[in-house]
């Protein structure tokens, strides 16, 4: 049998790989260990290579962060997803241990027929363990859960220099502190203990609720905010493309689990794209066309029970829908502001977007509550989160996206290091006071195009 | 139907990984036999939070023919007699390698055909009378018709076809059920050296075909599917056509 060590000490040739937002392909040389023991050889093995000349290294999950936190141009990059083995679950008392590399999407599939799920979970489940930990993800629940890192118990992490950790708010707290949320610069984060929230069955109801204008999104959404947990996950989709009296109009979302309807886990994606858009598909009149559409389609609004994947999951449906925005690829752009600004903010913000009239297909504007992860890194915070997508149309689309993050900085906000591709390091350190911190205990030998961009340090 | 003993030689082996992942769940006791105790670990700690009813791991080097008997009669002591074994080890060997220094190619041979055949051989002579066995083999499409890419590696998957129809023909009426397994190209470390195109399938898939396989008791299985048309075109070309072809 080839053994996968032999391989993993040569320096694999150069492959393109890219991010979500597919916005370039970027050389790398590619690793992709089966076992914890091959990966942490990787690592170590980089130290090697550096002392010499050999390229610095990071780890790579299922690459659905969209800007360049998952990137390292002419260096290694270590895949992760053979790294995926449950290592322990407990299923009376809701708490799993797993290699970093596992994708959400196989931890419930795992994990819901023993009627557990997610406590935090992204808008895809096509996200490992290891990247949820990285990019501290958030998700629906915000207001009630907090963040991914604050349901971490404890992670797995090797350095470089050779040490195997045990990370938690007890045990290596600072480090922990630095790795949550840390977009993998801290070390390679090897396994992660995560506690579940219990389901009764696999389905939800949701209730749709038409907004007229932004008011209408914040009357609501602060309604349904103090209600507490009679519906713990909100949403709302916003026709970025409507301007005057109906800016901000949309359709507000709210669900909460069900007690019946059974344990039935997701399928897999009924279709996939298999080729790039064409770029003139990608213009104001079908954008226009779409979000009319999508806000006036059939049964979108008032109640109904679902199944989780629509509900969580909706663009999980279509594999690889990231195709849709052509060959160019397309920016994201997700911002949070913290509450006397954000009502204000979120409308200069649409207003902006409107009147460049670059709209995305889905813009999602959403509250966040207060509980915080340790997370020196960690995006999320108190207030309102909104996300707009461009498809890339050159100049024009990378001012406006530094037009909107000026905006949110003027307002005390910050932007989203796993969607950005935008921010300068003046940016990242006024979004970022603790930035330093986590630059003093990052893994010398781990690197990303990121850090690179809004620290300035040099590879 | 009550939880099954599986017994999987190259538990290692990516699509043997898979393959157990997807029976786990079921309550299944594994037995996992494999060369290195360090990755039969973690594989047999994630079927058990999978829900296996058990992960037993043993280490031993497959290709030594010598000591089939003895292993499989103190598996049988401790871990009981399997109803299902899936014989997964292997390696895809080097043909240019193989033409240059015969050790390599005789290696190939007895670890391909050989061994595979004297561990299903020695299973089926342990069998008690009656007992229900169901035993899926690793093949490859390589072996349904001799390449200047691959004859080697192709021949030994070649035979271990033709043995086990053979297999298949003498136990008909028992309740003995055989399925040989012809992967294509798979996306394992096994084929990490290949380029990998849109013909390669990953291990889940293999697996998820592997399992209704054995369900429907079927003789072959090409996985995906469509390696069946590929090499049905392959055996029926015309030598005149075949021999220009670089494969």
């Amino acid at each position: 049998m080839t053994t996968q060590a032999s391989k993993l000490s040569e320096v694999s040739k150069l492959s393109d790989v890219s991010s979500w937002g597919r916005r370039g392909r970027v050389p790398h040389h590619v690793l992709r260990p089966s076992f914890l023991d091959d990966a942490t050889a990787a690592v170590a093995d980089a130290t090697a290579a550096l002392e010499g000349d050999g390229p610095p290294l990071l780890a790579f999950g299922l690459g659905r962060s969209y800007g360049d936190v998952c990137l390292n141009a002419n260096g290694r990059l270590l895949v992760t997803d053979r790294l995926d083995r449950l290592q322990h679950f407990d299923a009376s008392a809701g708490v799993v241990r797993a290699e970093a590399g596992l994708s959400l999407d196989h931890l419930l599939r795992v994990i819901v027929p023993r009627g557990w799920f997610l406590p935090v979970t992204p808008g895809t489940k096509f996200v490992t363990l290891g990247g949820a930990v990285a990019n501290d993800v958030h998700g629906k629940n915000h207001e009630h859960a907090g963040s991914f890192g604050v349901h971490v118990r404890r992670l797995g992490l090797f350095r470089s220099t050779g040490e195997t950790l045990t990370l938690s708010r007890e045990e290596n707290a600072e480090l922990f502190a630095a790795t949550v949320g840390g977009l993998g610069l801290t070390g390679l984060i090897t396994w992660v203990e995560l506690d579940l929230a219990p389901i009764k069955s696999s389905r939800l109801e949701t209730e749709t609720i038409d907004i007229p204008d932004l008011d209408g999104f914040f009357r609501i959404a602060e309604e349904t905010s103090r209600a507490g947990e009679a519906w713990p996950f909100t949403v709302a989709w916003v026709d970025c493309l409507a301007s005057g009296s109906g800016l901000g109009r949309g359709l507000f979302m709210r669900s909460r689990f069900v007690p019946e309807g059974g344990l039935a886990v997701h399928r897999d994606p009924k279709i996939t794209v298999p080729l790039d858009a064409p770029g003139f598909l990608l213009n104001g009149l079908t954008m226009r066309a779409f979000n009319g559409l999508y806000r006036n389609r059939p049964f979108a609004r008032g109640r109904k029970v679902q199944h989780y994947d629509p509900v969580f999951y909706p663009l999980d449906a279509i594999g690889g829908w990231n195709r849709l925005y052509g060959k160019r690829g397309f920016y994201q752009h997700q911002s949070v502001i913290p509450f006397p600004q954000a009502r204000d903010t979120v409308k200069r913000l649409l207003e902006t977007t409107a009147a460049a009239g670059q709209g995305s297909f889905l813009s999602v504007l959403k509250l966040m509550g207060d509980r915080a992860s340790s997370g020196l890194l960690s995006f999320p915070r108190a207030g309102a989160t909104l996300a707009l997508d461009f498809p890339d149309k050159g100049e024009a689309t990378r001012g406006l996206l530094l037009r909107l993050a000026e905006i949110v900085l003027e307002a005390g906000g910050r932007l989203y290091p796993a969607k950005d591709a935008v921010m300068t390091p003046e940016m990242f350190r006024a979004g970022y006071p603790d930035w330093q911190k986590v630059a003093a205990l990052r893994d010398p030998r781990i690197r990303s195009d990121f850090w690179r961009r809004v620290t300035g340090e040099p590879a | 139907m009550s939880a099954k003993n599986i017994l999987v030689l190259g538990a290692v082996s990516a699509i043997a990984q898979a393959y157990a992942r997807q029976r786990a769940p079921s309550g299944a006791r594994f037995l996992l036999v494999g060369r290195d105790a360090a990755r039969l670990a973690p594989i047999a700690s994630d079927l058990v939070a999978r829900g296996a009813a058990g992960a037993d791991t043993a280490v031993a080097d497959l290709a030594e023919t010598d000591a089939i008997e003895t292993r499989l009669a103190e598996w049988r002591q401790n871990f009981g007699a399997p109803d299902e074994v899936l014989i997964a080890y292997g390696a895809l060997g080097d043909q240019a390698e193989s033409e240059k220094n015969l050790d390599i190619a005789r290696k190939a041979i007895e670890v391909g055909f050989t061994s595979v055949a004297m561990w299903v051989l020695a299973l089926l002579k342990a069998r008690a009378p009656d007992a229900p066995l169901t035993l899926a083999v690793i093949g490859s499409v390589a072996g349904d018709r001799g390449r200047a890419s691959n004859f080697v590696y192709g021949a030994a998957k070649g035979g271990l076809d033709r043995f086990l129809e053979g297999v298949t023909h003498a136990n008909a009426g028992t309740p003995v059920h055989v399925v040989t397994v012809k992967p294509g190209f798979v996306d394992t470390p096994m084929t990490d050296g290949l380029p990998k195109g849109p013909l390669f399938a990953s291990p889940d898939r293999v697996a998820a075909d592997i399992v209704s396989a054995i369900e429907k008791r079927r003789r072959v299985v090409y996985t995906p599917w469509f390696w069946f048309v590929i090499m049905t075109i392959i055996r029926h070309l015309p030598w005149f056509v075949f021999r220009r072809m670089k494969i």
